[in-house]
């Protein structure tokens, strides 16, 4: 067997896996979203239709908001923790990866018991002012619950590039007089960078299809995977929600690549 | 390396106080008292763990001295001035050049954090960029210029913000020693052209030689020896010093009635230093040996030899295990089991008090 032949065979798990999860569930996917009514603007109508198109910008809003923050606290914790050695530290660092664990309805349960109708936050609230704060089925509960999820992952990410920082790079830049304000935006967020986006890009694109939490918190406002669900399963609308899918699984990739193409000017300097 | 005309910078005079360094309990600095005139590049030698980067970067504010007014620079206190404000170039190891910038953004950095004017930045780097012979590489990528370039961006980087004192801090040890042995000479001419105030740590002896006016060598947390490089190679004040710094050898024996004397079967020695009865360790250098017939002073069993060119490196034994390295001419040849007949003068051999 030639090497050539030999590089095909190492290739064919990973193209039978594409062929058989990808490809085809697209093309099926593709057949069946123009195969409705209104046909090739079915593609469409997520931008045409006021409904898919509200729901649309609420979820974009959502998940930028929720890779902001998630970066926000992750890049922050992951500094402070990189070059500290403490007692506990590993035993911290592993409970960090408990959240992944979870599925997405148990993060849902989770804000219900903090911020739902009987939950710690509610109940504290009322016995303080009487008034009880219920914020586990709004937009704020699903981005508490993308957070919680969210930080954990992006936070181990960031992590293991902090510590791989070299420590006399910021003390190249202190000697030159620079500000912490200046080595943040200098030094230590530019070698950063690339777990950043790495992190962000997994966050954004698990907030925009995230089910489960919106699945039990959702239950007034309509998030994307939830009107592919209900078109799906309530108004059996097949055609409309592979559609949807396809115009969100586009939206979202296309988003990636616009923020890593600016990205990676920024980076560059140039 | 080009040699653009360089106003003298001088620099400051450092002088530290006592100056000491407590690391949980640990001293690792004991009471240090050191004078650098400006202008002056003093070379911290000596093994890991000596405490020599630990003095460095007491002088350069990455770390806090254990009491006040420890570190001066031109007689001013500065223990309580923290880096970003001490003024002072550091030259790292590991280089530590920004790899998001090119290098001129790298040399500029400090003066663009200083909110110099663009042009005059612009100007100061390419001038900069000249005297360490790297105008044709001003936008190359930091990841695109070799390790000897990139070590002369950061001097020239350290360099930018005219600081009061250069410190570096092992700059050659991640060179190859080809390359290391040109920079060494090369940045040995930078720094005095530039005339700076300087320190410089390193565990090569060799680099120590060629770039200090004066050398500090550091064991265990204290200066064991600083002085001019001649005077460390010939006159080392302990046997620290003298081991590190380059080859020693050492006969010990007892001295009666002013020589030193050993005999076994045909090899021997008989050394005449002076001075009362005593036991005592007396030392030379390799080069120190001269080739002598007849009554020679010294008779040794030759073991090994290793061609030099110039020189060749003769391994012999005085007595059966007394082993002594000798730097002998290389036109002749010794061959295993002979027997070499050499002298050394007087005034090399050194012998310690406490020995």
């Amino acid at each position: 067997m030639d090497s050539r032949r030999f590089d095909l065979l190492l290739i064919l798990p990973l193209a039978i896996f594409t062929l058989a999860f990808l490809v085809l569930p697209l093309a099926r996917l593709t057949l069946e979203a123009g195969s409705g009514p209104q046909g090739i603007a079915g593609f469409f109508v997520i931008v045409t239709e006021a409904r898919f198109r509200n729901s649309l910008i609420v979820t974009l809003i959502l998940s930028i908001i929720t890779t902001v923050a998630t970066l926000a606290v992750a890049t922050v914790a992951a500094q402070t923790l990189a070059n500290r050695r403490f007692f506990g530290r590993g035993l911290l660092l592993s409970m960090l990866t408990f959240p992944l664990a979870f599925p997405g309805v148990v993060v849902g349960f989770l804000i219900i018991l903090f911020g739902g109708r009987l939950g710690l936050v509610g109940s504290v609230t009322k016995s303080l002012t009487g008034t009880n704060v219920v914020f586990a089925y709004s937009l704020f509960g699903l981005f508490l619950g993308y957070l919680y999820f969210s930080v954990p992952r992006v936070l181990l990410t960031i992590l293991a590039a902090a510590e791989k920082l070299d420590p006399s790079l910021v003390e190249a830049a202190r000697s030159l007089g620079a500000s912490p304000l200046a080595i943040q935006r200098d030094v230590v967020l530019p070698a950063l960078f690339p777990a950043m986006y790495t992190g962000g890009a997994l966050c954004f694109a698990t907030a925009m299809g995230a089910f489960g939490t919106a699945f039990t918190l959702a239950t007034t406002v309509d998030v994307i995977p939830m009107l592919i669900y209900t078109e799906f399963t309530l108004a059996t609308n097949a055609s409309m929600a592979a559609a949807i899918s396809i115009a969100l699984g586009f939206i979202t990739w296309a988003a990636l690549a616009i923020a890593r193409s600016r990205a990676m000017r920024d980076v560059s300097g140039a | 390396m080009t040699h653009a005309a360089t106003a003298p910078q001088r620099g400051s005079s450092i002088s530290t106080r006592a100056l000491t360094k407590t690391f949980n309990g640990n001293r690792v600095l004991q009471p240090t008292n050191l004078e650098i005139e400006a202008g002056q590049i003093l070379v911290l030698l000596g093994p890991s763990g000596c405490g020599k980067t630990t003095l460095l970067r007491l002088i350069a504010g990455l770390e806090t001295p254990d009491g006040p007014d420890m570190i001066r620079f031109d007689g001013d206190d500065v223990s309580g001035v923290p880096i970003e404000k001490r003024n002072v170039g550091m030259v790292f190891q590991s280089y530590a050049l920004f790899p998001n910038m090119t290098v001129s953004e790298n040399v500029a950095y400090g003066m663009k954090i200083r909110g110099m004017e663009r042009s005059k930045r612009d100007a100061e780097t390419r001038r900069l960029l000249a005297l360490v012979g790297l105008e044709d590489y001003a936008d190359r990528r930091i990841t695109a210029v070799s390790g000897g370039q990139r070590q002369r961006t950061a001097l020239a980087r350290a360099l930018a913000i005219k600081p009061r004192v250069l410190l570096l801090d092992e700059p050659l040890a991640a060179l190859d020693a080809v390359l290391r042995e040109r920079l060494r000479v090369e940045i040995g001419l930078l720094l005095r052209e530039f005339g700076i105030t300087a320190v410089y740590v390193t565990h090569d002896q060799a680099e120590a030689m060629a770039i200090g006016d004066r050398i500090a060598v550091m064991d265990r947390g204290r200066i064991a020896q600083i002085d001019v490089p001649r005077v460390i190679y010939h006159r080392p004040a302990n046997d620290f010093v003298a081991d590190f710094v380059g080859t020693m050898n050492r006969i010990d024996g007892r001295v009666s009635g002013g020589v030193l004397s050993l005999e076994s079967d045909d090899t021997g020695a008989a050394l005449a230093v002076g001075g009362p009865d005593r036991e005592t360790v007396l030392c030379f250098r390799p080069e120190s040996a001269r080739l002598a017939n007849g009554s020679a002073a010294v008779r040794a069993r030759v073991v090994a030899s290793t061609f030099f060119g110039p020189t060749q490196r003769v391994v012999a034994e005085v007595t059966p295990g007394r082993r002594l390295q000798l730097d002998l001419p290389s036109s002749l040849a010794f061959d295993p089991g002979q027997i070499v007949g050499f002298e050394i003068e007087r005034e090399a051999i050194i012998e310690f008090q406490e020995a």
